[in-house]
């Protein structure tokens, strides 16, 4: 790298300087420098330089020597001890060498002052004057860092195996009961039978006006100890639509009062109606899901109400943060949604949804869990919670319950499925055996390769351990 | 109205000119400037801008480009858009581009519009980041040089200022001084130096370190002052700016309308340093970008590695693989959307209340998808590629072993895109000259007048010098070598050594030669650091004892007495004198005193010393003459000439030992005396007594020694090639000092003689096609015009006078014995790998030489076809030569060649050797660096038309393969099963030598695919004579008609063209300059370098850069799958169940520092294993890691992760209130650790850097998305992650779904590698292991390993064997055991081995015709060699011959083996065959 005509004035003292570079045995550093990479002490990279540096008095030396039948007798054997003993790397051998070495330089006549390289130091160590392109030997340039070198034997990851196995099952039967012990029942009021009491209202629409109810008996066998949940569960329909899914004003639904007058454009064809901004805006508030679902308990053929609690069923943050009502003058919702005209479909408008100003208007629970929009086709939404009266009692003791629906919402055009779930939950959420039955399943395989693994390590392994390589 | 006219025209093209200027970049700009010269014509004229030539000046010069330089691709202004434009040029970016432009069509949109365009982006603005630094830098480059400064003449001032570079215009004048820079391509005006000469240094341009003459145009040299701008009245025209930097023409035309020709020796090139001359002026003729320095400057070049070809097939096939899922989504689409017989409410319809048919809904569904699934192809991975290539560039450049101490340079990689074919590399072309050998000539031998004189002393001071420099050879061995070289080549007048005196006098000047080096060569041994060519051992020749006694004879006697009768010794007296006149005078050596480093030698009176009249001259001679006799010779000569030569030369080295001593001071005081009485021009003589510069000889020319011991000022000769250095070393050595050389006088010192100043009349340089160089000279004495030739002896033997004329009979018989007997000589140098050239001289009369001179100075003259006018004036020149003499220049392999050699070659590397030096040279030196066995049967193509050379190469496949059948047979039979394929297939133990004439008929499409098949067969071919061009052809051909991975190595301009056709080029930056570096890809400084690249850095970063590459498919196949199998779950809808944001980012930050760390870091097996063992190179040759397999089993792999990755989370979240975002999030992080982790299993060492790096990925997702998730409420829409992973953080189910899905999907990987590890380890692995060991156990393991191969060895070896013997099937039994025995030293086995090898045919026959039956007394012998030998040959796998060598019993075992097996009549290679398998 010449190259760039910057101006380099020729400075005399550069060919002093390099001078020591210069002298002829450098050959032998190139094999020092092999042997440095080569060897493992932290330390030794300093010996090779020395030894190259030895590597010559042992000639020079012989050159003083008189000439004489001790050089004819011991001629082969001289060099060659006197060599070894340098790269040994007997420090004081090696350092008389070094001294004569250099001694020898400033004999010819040319004191290496000038750029201030000492004549012998300039070959081990230096460079301080002279910058040389020598790369740096760190560990990290000359890719020398230390480094975890896994080797994957059969004989190393033994251990693993068996670890995995032994964390796993107990996990899955943890799971496994857990998921067990909950509590879950379903039933399915679609109505596509001709025996359910539902079909009557198999086929009802948006735009009926007046509810079609039917009414669903069923007896629940044990006893549901904990809080009840129920859910509405839909099958079949697919809420994760790309474009239904994007089908929402988040903006408006967070109160924004421009939003609320102006949907954004994702909401099309939802987004106005008669020239009025629909809140909330969107297909996927168009098409909420709209059934009343009541309980009663049959007890002596009295039906008793359960109470249905309607609220603590969305998620906080969604409730609190995410969906706000429009802002304005006064808590008057009507007032507020002023302006806007409710969806399509919807019976009512959004400040119609509930009596309770706070689970009114966009903060309806049952409408932000609707929004939440389900990952899959088949889904259950969260209705009711059905909490635990007292401790003695269970939450819903087993017997004879009717299900009371308000038929509204209408699934049988694309072969929709409608349920109602009661579940109650443990830490994992409800009720799943997948994940139990998988831990299991994987915990085992992994003691089972473990154990082949083993045969495997004890049959062929040995030959990987031992540093014997065969072909 | 017509100067309007004409102005507005005038002004157009000034207008154009610039602009042609503004936007012309760096690449195109020759164009432009081409294309604005041609307004002008072919011709260029310059005007000086000066008053009588104004009008002119504006209309002509003012349309060529100024000394602006601007090498920036882009400006300010037009950095976007060109930059968006150029990468743009990227088909993948395109690809990308046309995402984003299919996002905004609204009936498929998929993401959000500006999502898409983010990847994009980030690329682009990445690449133009680094454009636009990489701009910056050559901004500010530019800046710096065009604001440098320099004198320019100015006529508003009228005397030179101080201006920019920017500023100078073609037609300035323009004053340097010393040391500057020369601006601009300028005529040489003025120099200061009396003889018009200026020096410059070219090291800027090509790295050439030596000085460089310039020469004043002819007609200015002689004016006195320095040129006055305002009175220059002439004209200068030239040709068009172009890059050839050796040629220049044109003219100067005065105003009287003389012409004064114009050549490169009048231009300085632009990048050049004035040195050595105080002032030179100058005008310019081409600025800026049309200098030829710039025109030259073709910047980086760009290859493309076979990796990248292979991931851009690679990347086809996952644009297949996406069409494919993408049409699954849309038909599935279509299929979803026709099973409702009515719109579903979650299908939202379209404005007019309608839904589109499926059909179409499907077919738009397709492009969604596309834009969904964008991330199979995997922008990054381009980027990544990049940025983990410049890493690896980093790492190869930084690495220490490649920093050659002497040269302080380490290696350079000047393309940056072709690591990783240095992994794949199956050929290896390389030069030898400078490559394979030093480049470091050697003066050894020299014949004068059919009299050979071979400087044994020379010789062993070479081999002294040679146990210096590889202490590591086993001294026995070097024994071996130097006994078998003096016993075996003796020439007929050398002296006869036996074995214990020559070990003897060997010991005692290996000892003492270093110490006479360092008081010998003090004299420019300190200052040999910037120079070429002057190390100690090309300087200090040893003259030849016999040679320097007729050299003692030498003086003004021989001359005068030649004058009168021509007796045998006067006449062979004349042509030493002659031959080391030639020497020293026929070269273009540049002679500088080393006190002062680059400063002309100015020597007062003998430089300038007018030619002398020739009584002068006489007078002189007659002085020393009777100097001469007045003193009597000293008693040693007498007594060395009378002893025998081997006791001489003892005495000779005692006799420098004394001189190393102080002692010597007084021998320098003694002689010094005669020194002062001495004529008067002597005492001019700069005296310098600090130099104790004896040289050995002195005593024996105590005659001459007045002259001789005259303090001989320290010279420096600088050469523009190492053989003229060693040749004008070799003169000065006999006292034939070059003392001067200036453009017209050369002043040699010459011992006898004094000093002799030569007219200089002409030099007509070496060219390839002449193939010699003569010079032209009058001399001193006989006042005659004497040509001197030196060349390559093809040519120059037919130049030679032959013997027509009647009447001269005597001395022309003579000259016919004498270049016989050279000839002779010629061909025994040659065999030994020595240079060879000829020397001749023809004396010409004044009226020929006027005749000629005639001719040529036409010649010179003519712009158009100069040079073959030239060339024509130099033929006819050179005709009717007297043949001198010969010499022989020893060019010294490199160190390590051997050794690096045959690890390549056990690498599975074939090398090829291409050299124009001749047959016999190449060969010795193929076998001197191993590069052809010993055992290598030798196949020699030499045929003079393209069908016998078919019939030929046909012929030896066809022997080749009956061999290797015969030989299949016979290892059944035997049940040696052991032949491994890997070695068999390159190895068959044959070596093709081919030389340049034949190569040309064997190149014609007709015959190319046998000769290729028949090299395939070859384990090492031998090109001999080949020009540049045809070792392109030569590469070209390999790799493209074998498709193989080429490496061309050179170091000289002949191999440039080589070097840019491989796919890999090496650049050697050596002693020839700078051209094979700047052409190449890698420039190293030694050969052996090639090893640890080559082993080393190529298959780490083969191996680094697959594995990278395959990971990217694997990373980017299994998230995008993920994707693809929620398209079942969605209706084929292109819904993503993960952000938006999250989805882009995930391949742009998360998951994109590991893979680049893995690709620059990781390390499979240590470097010292892979030294150690060069078999583990074919695995990445034959691209183990990256063939078809490993691809799909990657993708399969991906596809099994993606799946587990989706259906864990799928059936855990079934049926679960669980919303999409949600459901993604569990996905998405288990994706991460998925891909984080794969990478752990397949990084074979992490450090610290890797942990960093795979913790701070994950670290940097979790709090981006929590980030991200506690941020963003509304600003997202349409997907909307609030809270998700906050929520999830706290859900158990969220960590067990990531644990087990983590843990599943990387299980068969897991397996597959543990598996592969205990049961199918391969060779990396295995070598892997040895990693673990003690640095003893690693020893022994290696050496068992060894041991492993040698079962393939012995296969080759069996293979080699035969070829051994069937060459020498013909010889006398004496001959080849000659040849066998001393098998050390393989050189001169090459010669007996060569000669035979045409008797290869009819020994195929015999083989196969004989049978198989064994001599049971052979067996009987074997078996007990057996026994001797086999720890022999267990230990040294292939050199099974070296080995023998080395333990003298064996040896002698051995020749009773071949001897006994001559005497029978077994067929050798089955005995031999025999005799391995027996060994194992």
């Amino acid at each position: 790298m010449r190259g760039g005509p910057c101006p380099a004035p020729a400075a005399p003292s550069s060919a002093h300087a390099q001078r020591p570079r210069g002298r002829p045995p450098a050959p032998g550093d190139a094999a020092g420098g092999w042997e440095r990479v080569s060897s493992r002490a932290p330390g030794a990279s300093l010996l090779p330089r020395l030894s190259a540096q030895a590597r010559r008095p042992p000639v020079t030396c012989g050159g003083w020597r008189p000439v004489g039948d001790a050089g004819l007798r011991g001629s082969p054997a001289v060099p060659v001890a006197a060599r070894g003993a340098g790269r040994r790397g007997g420090s004081g051998r090696v350092g008389a060498m070094a001294v004569n070495y250099s001694a020898k330089e400033e004999a010819d006549g040319h004191p290496s002052g000038g750029v201030g390289v000492p004549g012998g130091g300039a070959v081990g160590g230096g460079g301080g004057a002279v910058k040389t392109r020598k790369p740096d030997n760190t560990a990290f340039k000359q890719q020398r860092l230390p480094a975890w070198q896994p080797i994957l034997t059969a004989g190393t990851v033994l251990p693993a195996f068996f670890i995995i196995g032994l964390i796993f099952i107990p996990i899955g039967i943890g799971i496994f009961v857990t998921s067990n012990n909950i509590r879950e029942y379903e039933i399915d009021y679609t109505g596509t039978e001709p025996s359910s009491p539902c079909n009557k209202c198999l086929n009802v629409s948006w735009d009926s006006t007046t509810p079609c109810t039917c009414t669903i008996n069923f007896t629940l066998e044990h006893s549901f100890e904990s809080n009840v949940f129920m859910y509405y569960g839909l099958s079949n329909f697919y809420q994760n639509h790309r474009r239904y899914v994007k089908s929402r004003d988040d903006s408006q639904l967070n109160g924004d009062n421009s939003s609320l007058l102006n949907p954004s454009k994702e909401c099309e064809p939802y987004r106005t109606n008669e020239d009025k901004p629909i809140a909330p805006c969107g297909a996927i508030a168009n098409s909420m899901f709209n059934d009343t679902l009541e309980l009663y308990r049959i007890e002596n053929d009295t039906r008793t109400p359960i109470t249905l609690i309607k609220k603590g069923i969305a998620w906080w943050t969604d409730k609190n943060v995410k969906f706000r009502n429009p802002t304005g003058d006064g808590n008057n919702l009507t007032a507020l949604f002023q302006g806007t005209t409710k969806p399509v479909n919807w019976p009512k408008p959004v400040y119609m949804l509930d009596s309770e100003p706070d689970n009114n208007g966009f903060i309806n629970e049952d409408f932000i869990v609707w929004m939440r929009t389900a990952a899959l086709p088949t889904f259950r939404k969260l209705y009711r919670l059905i909490e635990r009266k007292d401790n003695l009692q269970p939450t819903l003791q087993a017997g004879k319950y009717s299900l009371d629906i308000a038929y509204n919402y209408p699934v049988h055009s694309f072969d929709g499925r409608k349920r109602m779930i009661l579940s109650t939950i443990s830490w994992m959420g409800g009720k799943n055996p997948f994940l139990g039955i998988a831990y299991i399943t994987v915990g085992s395989i992994c003691f089972f390769l473990g154990v082949v693994l083993l045969i495997i390590h004890h049959k062929y392994g040995n030959r990987n351990t031992s540093a014997d390589i065969p072909n | 109205m017509a100067v309007p006219i004409r102005w507005a025209r005038y002004r157009w093209h000034q207008l154009t000119a610039t602009e042609d200027r503004e936007g012309s970049s760096s690449s195109n700009s020759s164009n432009k400037c081409y294309q604005s010269s041609k307004t002008n014509g072919k011709h260029r004229i310059v005007i000086p801008c000066l008053g009588h030539f104004k009008e002119e000046y504006e209309k002509v010069s003012k349309l060529y480009m100024n000394n602006r330089i601007r090498t920036t691709k882009y400006t300010l202004l037009n950095f976007l858009p060109r930059n968006l434009f150029e990468q743009f040029h990227r088909v993948a970016n395109l690809y990308f581009l046309f995402l984003v432009v299919l996002n905004w069509v609204p009936l498929v949109e998929a993401f959000q519009k500006e999502i898409t365009m983010l990847p994009l982006v980030a690329v682009l603005a990445i690449i133009a980041v680094k454009d636009g630094l990489e701009d910056y830098s050559k901004y500010k480059m530019d800046k710096q040089i065009n604001n440098l400064l320099t004198k320019v003449y100015r006529r508003k001032e009228k005397k030179y200022v101080d201006e920019c570079w920017k500023n100078v215009n073609v037609g300035d004048f323009i004053r340097l001084s010393r040391n500057e820079i020369i601006p601009a391509d300028m005529v040489l005006l003025y120099s200061s130096d009396l003889d018009g000469i200026c020096y410059i240094e070219t090291a800027g341009l090509d790295g050439e370190t030596n000085l460089k003459q310039r020469q004043v145009v002819r007609g200015y040299s002689e004016q006195v002052s320095e040129i006055d701008p305002e009175k220059f009245s002439s004209r200068i025209e030239c040709e068009s700016p172009n890059n050839d930097l050796s040629h220049f023409r044109g003219f100067v035309e005065h105003s009287n309308k003389d012409r004064v020709g114009l050549s490169k020796e009048n231009l300085l090139l632009r990048g050049c340093t004035i040195r050595n001359t105080e002032a030179v002026v100058g005008i310019v003729v081409y600025a800026g970008h049309e200098t030829k320095a710039m025109l030259n400057n073709s910047g980086p070049h760009y290859k493309r590695s076979k990796l990248e070809r292979k991931v851009n097939t690679d990347i086809l096939w996952c644009v297949l693989l996406l069409i494919l899922m993408c049409l699954t989504g849309a038909i599935g689409h279509g299929i979803w959307l026709s099973r409702y017989s009515e719109i579903p409410f979650f299908n939202i319809p379209e404005s007019d209340g309608k839904s589109i048919p499926p059909t179409l809904a499907g077919f738009n569904m397709f492009w969604t998808m596309i834009i969904l699934l964008q991330v199979l192809i995997p922008i990054s991975l381009y980027v990544s590629i990049e940025i983990v290539k410049l890493g690896q560039i980093y790492l190869i450049q930084n690495d220490i072993d490649f920093y050659h101490e002497k040269t302080d340079s380490t290696i350079q990689c000047r393309a940056l895109n072709i690591a990783e074919d240095l992994g794949q590399i199956q050929y290896i072309f390389s030069d030898k000259t400078g490559t394979l050998t030093e480049n470091k000539m050697v003066f050894r031998r020299c014949s004068i007048a059919g009299q050979e004189y071979c400087h044994e002393e020379n010789a062993k001071r070479l081999e002294s010098y040679q146990e210096m420099d590889s202490e590591d050879e086993d001294s026995a061995d070097r024994h071996c070598g130097s006994l078998t070289h003096m016993s075996k080549w003796q020439g007929h007048n050398c002296r006869d050594v036996n074995e214990p005196l020559n070990r003897k006098s060997l010991n005692q000047l290996s000892c003492s030669y270093p110490a006479l080096g360092g008081e010998d060569g003090a004299g420019n041994f300190p200052h040999s650091g910037p120079l070429a060519f002057s190390s100690p051992i090309e300087t200090d020749v040893v003259p030849d004892t016999q040679l320097l006694e007729k050299f003692s004879q030498i003086s003004s006697d021989s001359y005068q007495r030649s004058k009168e009768a021509s007796s045998k010794l006067s006449l062979e007296t004349m042509y030493i004198t002659d031959f080391f006149l030639a020497l020293a005078i026929c070269n273009t050596v540049v002679v500088s005193v080393p006190n002062q480093p680059r400063q002309k030698m100015r020597h007062s009176s003998l430089g300038r010393m007018p030619i002398k009249s020739l009584e002068e001259i006489r007078q002189m001679f007659q002085r020393l003459s009777v100097r001469r006799l007045s003193s009597s010779p000293p008693p040693s000569v007498k007594e060395s000439s009378s002893e025998s030569p081997s006791s001489f030369v003892r005495k000779l080295s005692i006799f420098r030992m004394k001189l190393a001593s102080p002692a010597l001071n007084g021998a320098a005081q003694r002689t010094a005396e005669p020194h002062h009485t001495n004529s008067p021009e002597n005492s001019k003589v700069p005296q310098e007594l600090d130099t104790v510069k004896v040289v050995a000889g002195c005593e024996h020319n105590g005659a001459a020694s007045s002259i001789e011991l005259s303090p001989l000022p320290k010279i420096c000769y600088e050469a523009e090639s190492p053989d003229e250095a060693a040749l004008v070393h070799a003169a000065r050595a006999y006292k034939c000092i070059l003392r001067s050389r200036t453009p017209d006088q050369v002043t040699v010192d010459f011992t006898g003689l004094g000093p002799l100043t030569f007219q200089l009349l002409h030099i007509l340089p070496f060219d390839s096609v002449r193939k010699r160089m003569s010079v032209v000279v009058r001399h001193p004495v006989s006042n005659k015009v004497v040509v001197f030739t030196k060349g390559a002896d093809s040519v120059m033997m037919d130049l030679l006078r032959t013997a027509s004329e009647v009447g001269t009979s005597c001395s022309e018989m003579e000259q016919k014995e004498i270049k016989e007997r050279t000839q002779k000589h010629l061909d025994d140098y040659a065999r030994r790998g020595l240079r060879t050239l000829c020397i001749a001289k023809k004396v010409m009369s004044d009226a020929e030489y006027a005749e000629w001179l005639n001719h040529h100075f036409l010649a010179e003259t003519s712009i158009d076809n100069r040079e073959e006018l030239l060339l024509e004036s130099a033929i006819r020149l050179e005709t009717e030569l007297t043949l001198l003499g010969a010499t022989g220049i020893e060019d010294r392999l490199q160190e390590g060649v051997p050794d690096t050699i045959q690890a390549l070659r056990k690498a599975g590397i074939k090398i090829w050797m291409l050299t124009g030096d001749k047959r016999e040279t190449a060969v010795s030196i193929a076998y001197a660096c191993k590069l052809l066995e010993p055992d290598d049967r030798i196949f020699t193509l030499k045929s003079q038309s393209r069908d016998a050379c078919a019939l030929v190469m046909n012929k030896i496949l066809e022997g080749i393969q009956k061999n290797t059948s015969a030989k299949k047979k016979t290892s059944q039979k035997l049940g040696n099963v052991s032949t491994s394929p890997t070695t068999q297939a390159p190895g068959f133990g044959a070596g093709l030598v081919i030389d340049g004439r034949t190569l040309e008929h064997v190149l014609h499409d007709s015959i190319q695919s046998i000769f290729l098949e028949l090299t395939e067969k070859c384990r090492a071919v031998v090109c001999c004579r080949a020009t540049p061009l045809q070792k392109s052809v030569l590469v070209r051909l390999v790799r493209n008609k074998l498709k193989a991975v080429t490496l061309a190595v050179g170091d000289g301009a002949n191999d440039v063209s080589m070097i840019q056709v491989a796919d890999t080029g090496v650049g050697i930056s050596g002693q020839e300059g700078m051209q094979a570096v700047m052409a190449s890809d890698f420039a190293i400084s030694q050969f052996r370098h090639l090893r640890k690249l080559l082993l080393v850095h190529g298959h780490w970063c083969y191996t680094r850069l697959t594995n990278m590459v395959l990971y990217f498919f694997y990373k980017n196949v299994t998230y995008v799958n993920l994707l693809f199998w929620y398209q079942f779950f969605c209706g084929f809808s292109g819904t993503s169940m993960t952000d938006y944001w999250i989805l882009i980012l995930f391949n742009l930050l998360f998951t994109s520092v590991p893979p680049i760390i893995y690709g620059v870091l990781d390390k499979d097996v240590s470097a010292e294993i892979l030294m150690q063992l060069p078999q583990l190179y074919m695995m990445s040759q034959k691209s183990v890691a990256y063939l078809p397999s490993p691809f799909w089993m990657t993708l399969l792999d991906a596809f099994y992760q993606s799946l587990v990755c989706f259906f864990v989370p799928y059936f855990t979240y079934y049926g679960s209130d669980i919303d999409i975002l949600s459901f993604g999030n569990p996905i998405n992080t288990a994706a991460l650790f998925i891909i984080l982790f794969h990478l752990l299993i397949e990084c074979k060492s992490v450090t610290w850097i890797h942990t960093v790096v795979i913790v701070g990925s994950i670290l940097f997702y979790f709090v981006f998305t929590l980030a991200f998730g506690a941020t963003c409420k509304t600003h997202n829409p349409p997907s909307n992650s609030y809270w998700i992973m906050e929520k999830h953080m706290t859900d158990p189910v969220f960590y067990l779904v990531c644990l087990l899905t983590t843990c599943v999907a990387l299980l068969p990987r897991y397996l597959l590698r543990v598996l592969q590890g205990t049961l199918f380890p391969s060779p990396v692995l295995r070598a892997k292991h040895l990693d673990r060991l003690t640095p003893e156990e690693q020893r022994g393991a290696i050496k068992r390993w060894k041991d492993d191969c040698i079962v393939n060895c012995r296969a080759e070896f069996q293979a080699t064997s035969g070829s051994s013997s069937s060459a020498t099937g013909a010889v006398s039994e004496e001959e080849s055991i000659a040849s066998l025995l001393p098998t050390c030293k393989p050189p001169f086995q090459a010669c007996s081995r060569d000669e035979k090898d045409t008797s290869f045919l009819p020994d195929i026959q015999d083989e196969s015709g004989s049978t198989n039956g064994l001599n049971s007394e052979k067996t009987k012998f074997l078996n007990s060699s057996k026994e001797t030998n086999s720890d022999t040959f267990g230990a040294n796998n292939s050199c099974a011959k070296a080995s023998v060598c080395a333990s003298g019993g064996a040896s002698s075992a051995l020749s009773l083996a071949y001897k006994a097996r001559l005497n029978s009549g077994l067929c050798e290679e089955d005995a031999l065959m025999y005799f391995t398998k027996l060994e194992c």
